[in-house]
């Protein structure tokens, strides 16, 4: 990494006009990826800018509509342990609790959780060309080894995915994005914050210079009764999803009312398709209505030379895991497939 | 040192003894190579070059040097001058060819070959540095696929390796013929892409300049006269001016049984600079210092209707670098186990623009047994004979390969007792017949098969007027209890109680020993040890029978029995005398002495040596998704004598957990487009976490063996690992009826 110089940020304003004044004063949270990043010189800051003393974005409460609002700056495991995640949101605690390993989770806040950037081997290596990390180099993971990479959402400068865990079910859960910035503070819905690379992957979101995210939002509806998340991966834990799949539903007279369906480890972003679930309501929960909702969800994918199987594996997982929604004590450590 | 064992005097060998030295390690208290400090120390980080072939155009220092707290860059251009010989830089591991010299000149052979070594203030000072080289390449065009490189097959040259390594046998019999008109065929194509040893402990040097030309080393090695003679020799040291000391190491599996090029670096440097010097690679360097080849491997196989194999074709093409030419021991094992009549066995290499590869833990017989042990299966189903019956089918007390009898072979007990205690019989033969609800179950099984290997090594023995033992020997202990074995072996000998032993090792001052592989580390130093207390007896009981008016006076030496601090009478206990009282009479000096031990050249090439094992596994496959999970494993192993039962079984359960991770997680990603290695790192460079890792059984079969040496030993360091592949992969055939003939087996191919 570069020399750089380190300040803490005590108020939100502090860390707001740091980041927006210089484009290299890079904020840290819990570390868990801006430390990779310096390390491996796909970042380079003038100055590090510690949040984790800035008041009032790391707790866990209840919001003014009934629903629930997650600081920034709770880690990753205090959320996912949390008495009212665990029994209102618990598709999120599992999603999270999928995610890294013990000590990365008590680490990584939520804020970091979202900005976190792709796990591809090629935006790591600063020998190989990269749009992402160097826009106009090229990709190398089209032709190279593209096991991890993308089936949906990619485009001809950047087949990388968005690798994290607890986004998938963010994404299922409609939450919103608190952000702080320089001109004013929005709220962004969760589908609007990530982005599909285009011609300009080096854009992983829609957070504008300067801007932070003070905290996320869940609506009331938290699929507590019917859900699940499943992970699969090359290993049991550590290890990113190859596909991933959050799937809340909700019942009523033994037929869906309403289904959300997103995966991850896929696209550059969660990946969800409304007619798909839409798709679903006022049907049975059974394998032939997932199975004819997974085809739509996959509708368009593309893959490469190693990552063809994960468009196949994608559609078995979604039916496995609306299944396993329907009797969510199915779930097993480690978001792997119910037994 | 706290250490809650029970001290008594009974044998302590065939104890399960705890690593005596496991307290300093869970502590954080032992010193690692990259861990002695110095008063100002240097910090060296070394440059690679980011391209595959060609020329360093120009390298240009200058920004670089002028950082703050940098003392100086060396490159081709700079480094002072070493060794012209190639002789001069080979090891005792080096493969035939020309050894890799670092910083030689501006030509570029490999992917992250070493160009240059920034020194610093700091390590991180010096990393930093590092990356203000202005470096201009000229590239040339490069081949690193193997599969894309076949036209360039050839045999390897022999060399001095080629002693532990011999190539394949001579054909024998007519292979074509006989498999032609065999009851049944298999004819199957195998594959595996590089492995990385990936030790948790970084690679480190840490060279302490004394002046005069004399360096204390403390280097990460399998070897430390291994790596005193290769600086002596590289930099034109005097043997005794280079003391190289490593006594702990964090995990090396083969990758420290050559001299690292950072060893190179620092002594470069500090002999340049008259100065302390620390040169210490970091994880992404790991992965350019060796690896396992991938490997191509094709095997004919046929056997009459009643299983017994009559005609193997066994060919392995491994990958080697453009300078030297690697081989390891692929295809040599079927006929060691099977006894064929026709077989035909060959080993050929493709040069690539790769660094050379470099044994990694059961090189070679964790590759060829997976082929081997997953032909065998399928001929199994193919006679529907069950898998292990075939395999007693075949079964053999003789090295066919060789025509010798085996000192020992108890694989036979392996089979019965593994099964038994796996519960063998429960399983119903045919494919995708077993299932727990989404779960398709398989059961499978595999033979193990390594060498026991002996070769020469020296030790020393010293009692002191207190009564107490120090035994040396410059024989590492690469994590597998080498040191507490040792107290145990010396202990037993002296009739001591191992709390007044002292080993003391890894510092090539002591006397010889060769690096630490192969498992012939026990059966190679042991006997050393053993010697060396047993002279030690013998000059103490000289003593106690000159005493005047000795008890002893007209005993022999096989009369008398050393226990507890004396040498008494056996048939008369009570006629004794003590161990301080020959010292008082001695006036009070050490008694020592130092001695060698070998195999007897004239006998010990009449046998056949080998360690055994069965292996059981049962997968789970998820018969939608392809998920796949190692519910439980055991592996019965016949390996002689065991010393300890408790570092044993560590060595054969990390070999197992070595062994799930090749079937199923591990493999180093060449992007072919660049020759770089995509995944060297810890998080994408998959070996097992726990949650990977469920029920693992480990039993040693009874096994005598009186001719490997005298303590019977034959060594368990890489048996844990080498069945459990093909186990795997017969397993998961069983469970899906899907035959996968590459590994790792990433499950989406069970889709």
């Amino acid at each position: 990494m570069n020399n750089f110089s380190f300040t803490k940020a005590l108020d939100m304003d502090t860390a707001i006009s740091l980041t927006s004044g210089n484009d290299h004063n890079k904020l840290i949270a819990g570390g868990t990826n801006i430390i990779d990043l310096l390390k491996y010189f796909i970042t380079e800051a003038d100055t590090l800018v510690d949040i984790n003393s800035i008041p009032g974005i790391s707790k866990i409460a209840e919001n003014e509509t009934g629903g629930i609002r997650i600081g920034a700056l709770v880690t990753n495991a205090d959320t996912a342990y949390h008495a009212i995640i665990e029994e209102k949101y618990p598709l999120l605690s599992k999603a999270i609790l999928a995610g890294a390993s013990a000590q990365i989770r008590n680490m990584a806040t939520n804020g970091g959780n979202l900005l976190q950037r792709t796990r591809c081997y090629y935006f790591y290596d600063i020998h190989t060309p990269c749009n992402k990390r160097e826009p106009g180099s090229g990709c190398s993971a089209i032709q190279g080894y593209n096991r991890i990479h993308a089936i949906l959402g990619h485009s001809e400068s950047c087949i990388a995915v968005f690798p994290s865990d607890m986004c998938v079910a963010l994404s299922v859960l409609d939450a919103v994005v608190h952000i702080s910035g320089p001109e004013e503070e929005r709220n962004v819905a969760f589908s609007d914050f990530h982005r599909l690379p285009g011609d300009t992957p080096e854009s992983d979101n829609n957070l504008k210079r300067g801007e932070l995210i003070t905290a996320i939002d869940l609506p009331e509806k938290g699929f507590s009764k019917y859900y699940s998340y499943l992970k699969l991966r090359d290993r049991a834990s550590y290890s990113f999803a190859l596909v991933s799949v959050a799937t809340g539903l909700d019942l009523e007279n033994g037929l869906i009312k309403e289904a959300r369906i997103a995966l991850g480890g896929v696209s550059p972003k969660p990946w969800r398709v409304k007619e798909a679930e839409d798709f679903l309501k006022g049907k049975e929960p059974k394998i032939a209505n997932f199975e004819a909702t997974a085809q739509m969800i996959l509708k368009g994918a593309k893959g490469f030379e190693h990552n063809r199987f994960k468009i196949e594996l994608a559609k078995k997982a979604i039916v496995r895991n609306c299944m396993m929604a329907l009797d969510p004590t199915s779930q097993r450590a480690g978001a792997k497939p119910s037994l | 040192m706290p250490n809650q064992q029970s001290m008594s005097n009974e044998p302590s060998i065939g104890q399960p003894i705890s690593r005596l030295e496991g307290y300093h390690k869970v502590t954080g208290t032992a010193k690692y190579a990259g861990e002695y400090n110095a008063p100002d120390l240097l910090y060296g980080y070394i440059v690679n070059s980011s391209i595959t072939k060609g020329k360093i155009k120009s390298i240009d220092t200058t920004e670089a040097k002028k950082m703050s707290g940098v003392v100086e860059v060396f490159t081709h251009e700079n480094r002072p001058s070493t060794a012209w010989f190639d002789f001069q830089y080979a090891d005792m591991d080096a493969p035939p060819g020309t050894v890799f010299k670092p910083l030689k000149d501006n030509d570029i052979q490999y992917n992250g070959q070493p160009i240059a070594l920034v020194i610093a203030e700091t390590f991180e000072m010096a990393r930093y540095a590092a990356t203000k080289m202005q470096i201009v390449y000229e590239e040339e065009e490069f081949e690193t696929d193997l599969n894309a490189s076949l036209d360039l097959v050839r045999k390897p040259k022999k060399g001095l390796a080629s002693l532990l390594k011999p190539p394949p046998p001579k054909p024998t019999g007519d292979f074509e013929k006989v498999y032609q008109d065999s009851f049944v065929r298999v004819d199957n194509h195998f594959s595996h892409g590089t492995e990385h040893h990936n030790p948790l402990e970084m690679y480190a040097s840490t060279v302490i300049y004394e002046g005069n030309g004399k360096l204390k080393i403390y280097d990460k090695t399998q070897g430390t006269i291994n790596s005193q003679l290769y600086v002596a020799n590289v930099f034109g040291l005097k043997m005794k001016n280079v003391q190289v000391i490593s006594p702990f190491v964090g995990g090396a599996f083969g990758s420290g049984l050559r001299p690292q090029h950072q060893l190179f670096m620092a002594v470069m440097a500090s002999l340049a600079l008259k100065r302390h010097v620390r040169v210490t690679l970091d994880r992404a360097q790991m992965y350019l210092i060796g690896h396992r080849p991938p490997t191509l491997q094709h095997l004919k196989f046929g056997a009459d209707q009643r299983g017994k194999l009559n005609a193997i074709y066994h060919k392995a093409i491994g990958e080697t670098s453009q300078f030297e030419d690697y081989v390891e021991i692929v295809v040599n094992w079927s006929n060691m186990l099977y006894p064929a009549e026709n077989v035909r066995l060959e080993h050929e290499i493709v040069p690539l623009d790769v660094y050379s590869p470099l044994d990694m833990r059961a090189p070679g017989g964790s590759t060829g047994m997976h082929a081997i042990e997953v032909t065998m299966d399928e001929i199994a189903y193919k006679l529907q004979i069950d898998p292990l019956e075939l395999r007693l089918i075949n079964y053999s007390e003789i090295d066919k390969s060789s025509d010798k009898t085996y000192s020992s072979k108890e694989l036979r007990s392996c089979y019965l007792q593994g099964a038994e205690k796996f519960g063998w019989d429960k399983r119903n033969p045919a494919p995708r017949s077993m299932r727990r609800g989404h779960k398709l179950v398989g059961y499978g099984m595999a033979t193990g098969i390594w060498d026991a290997n002996r070769i020469f090594g020296r030790a020393q023995a010293i009692m002191t007027p207190d009564g107490k033992v120090e035994i040396k020997s410059a024989v590492t202990d690469i994590g597998t209890g080498t040191l507490t074995i040792m107290t145990q072996i010396a202990a037993d000998t002296l009739g001591m109680s191992i709390e007044d032993i002292t080993f003391s090792y890894a510092d090539s001052k002591m006397p010889f020993a060769p690096i630490q592989g192969g498992s012939f580390t026990t059966a190679t130093i042991g006997p050393a040890v053993q010697n060396a207390c047993h002279a030690l007896n013998k000059k103490l009981f000289k003593l106690a029978k000159n005493i005047k008016g000795s008890v002893l006076s007209s005993s022999k030496l096989q009369d008398v029995i050393f226990k507890d601090g004396f040498i008494s009478l056996k048939n008369n206990l009570d006629q004794k005398i003590s161990i301080l009282e020959i010292f008082q009479e001695h006036g009070g000096e050490a008694i020592k002495t130092t001695n060698s031990a070998m195999p007897n050249p004239l006998t010990y090439g009449k046998k056949a040596k080998a360690v055994h094992s069965a292996v059981f596994v049962e997968v789970e496959v998820d018969e939608e998704l392809g998920t796949i999970e190692v519910k439980r494993a055991v592996t019965a192993v016949a390996a002689g004598k065991i010393i300890n039962p408790k570092t044993a079984e560590s060595q054969i359960l990390g070999g197992m957990i070595w062994g799930i991770s090749k079937a199923l997680h591990e493999e180093t990603i060449l992007d072919h487009q660049f020759g770089r290695y995509m995944n060297a790192n810890l998080a994408e460079y998959h070996i097992p976490v726990h949650a990977d890792i469920q029920d693992l059984e480990v039993l040693f079969v009874d096994e005598e063996d009186h001719f490997v040496n005298d303590l019977g030993v034959k060594g368990v360091g890489e048996i844990g690992g080498v069945g459990i592949p093909p186990a795997i992969t017969n397993a998961i055939f069983h469970a899906t009826g899907r035959r996968i003939y590459e590994l790792p087996i990433h499950f989406d191919k069970l889709l």
